[in-house]
């Protein structure tokens, strides 16, 4: 598996997704991944990862607060917030904890509901997330870098990941249009 | 349907969607073509994603069990 101790992704370099799509039977998927928190990140990995071991072609282009999945400034800080989710805290152990969601504001619950969900993981014997980022690359998908969100919010091209392509909507539509299936997350 | 012989163990016991899949792939590439992986799972919902895996992968899935919370599958690798 490949190495992904802190800013050691070594992700092959994307080709053009223009190339990719002579030529292949395989499936394809293409992935809008628009969120950024650790816990919105995930279900994009484990259809990633998942369409990759079912060996699909997969490309996922990481927009707005999903780019933090492949800024290397962010992507190994990704954070929980218990605020503004009706359905936080989930069930502990099986038993509701009744905590009022009110109470997330208090400083240092993010840093708290961060750390509860890598244990519930943890003990779930679920992979963290660079080990599914790990995976994703071993399987050949691809990570594309959203431009504008890039020129928006200051992303320079050194803090992407390495191997990771910046383009915009045309042609990851472009991409996505040969795709067999296509999902917003 | 008897005759089936394991070249390969793979125990996903106690690993959840997307592991049992993810290994699954990972190990039918360290076996011959023709040769027959045995992987075991415990998560429920293995039996339905190991069907899918074969139908999407092209790797016959042989033969399945199920008991005792615990799931068998057996694939031959055809690629």
């Amino acid at each position: 598996m490949t190495d992904v101790g802190e800013r050691t992704f070594t992700a092959p370099t994307a080709d053009t997704p223009m190339e990719q799509t002579s030529g292949s039977d395989r499936k394809r998927m293409a992935l809008v991944a628009s969120k950024g928190g650790l816990d919105e990140v995930f279900p994009v990995l484990i259809m990633a990862t998942t369409a990759a071991a079912l060996d699909w072609e997969v490309g996922i282009f990481c927009t707005f607060y999903g780019l933090d999945m492949i800024n290397e400034k962010r992507m190994h800080k990704l954070k929980v917030s218990p605020i503004g989710n009706p359905a936080a805290p989930p069930p502990l152990k099986g038993r509701e904890m009744g905590m009022p969601t009110f109470l997330g504001i208090i400083p240092g619950m993010t840093k708290m509901a961060t750390w509860m969900m890598k244990g519930w993981m943890s003990d779930s014997k679920m992979p963290d997330f660079e080990e599914m980022m790990a995976i994703c690359i071993d399987g050949g998908v691809k990570f594309y870098a959203c431009a504008t969100t890039m020129g928006v919010m200051n992303v320079k091209q050194e803090d992407i990941m390495k191997g990771a392509t910046c383009l915009g909507a045309a042609a990851f539509l472009d991409f996505a249009a040969d795709a067999d299936l296509a999902l917003f997350i | 349907m008897n005759d089936i012989t394991t070249d390969q163990l793979l125990d996903c016991s106690g690993l959840l969607c997307p592991m049992p899949v993810v290994k699954t792939s990972q190990a039918i590439k360290t076996i011959e073509v023709g040769q027959v992986l045995e992987m075991v799972a415990t998560d429920p919902g293995a039996p339905l994603d190991m069907e899918a895996w074969a139908r999407q992968t092209g790797h016959p899935l042989l033969k399945q069990t199920a008991g005792d919370g615990e799931y068998r599958f057996w694939f031959r690798r055809t690629k």
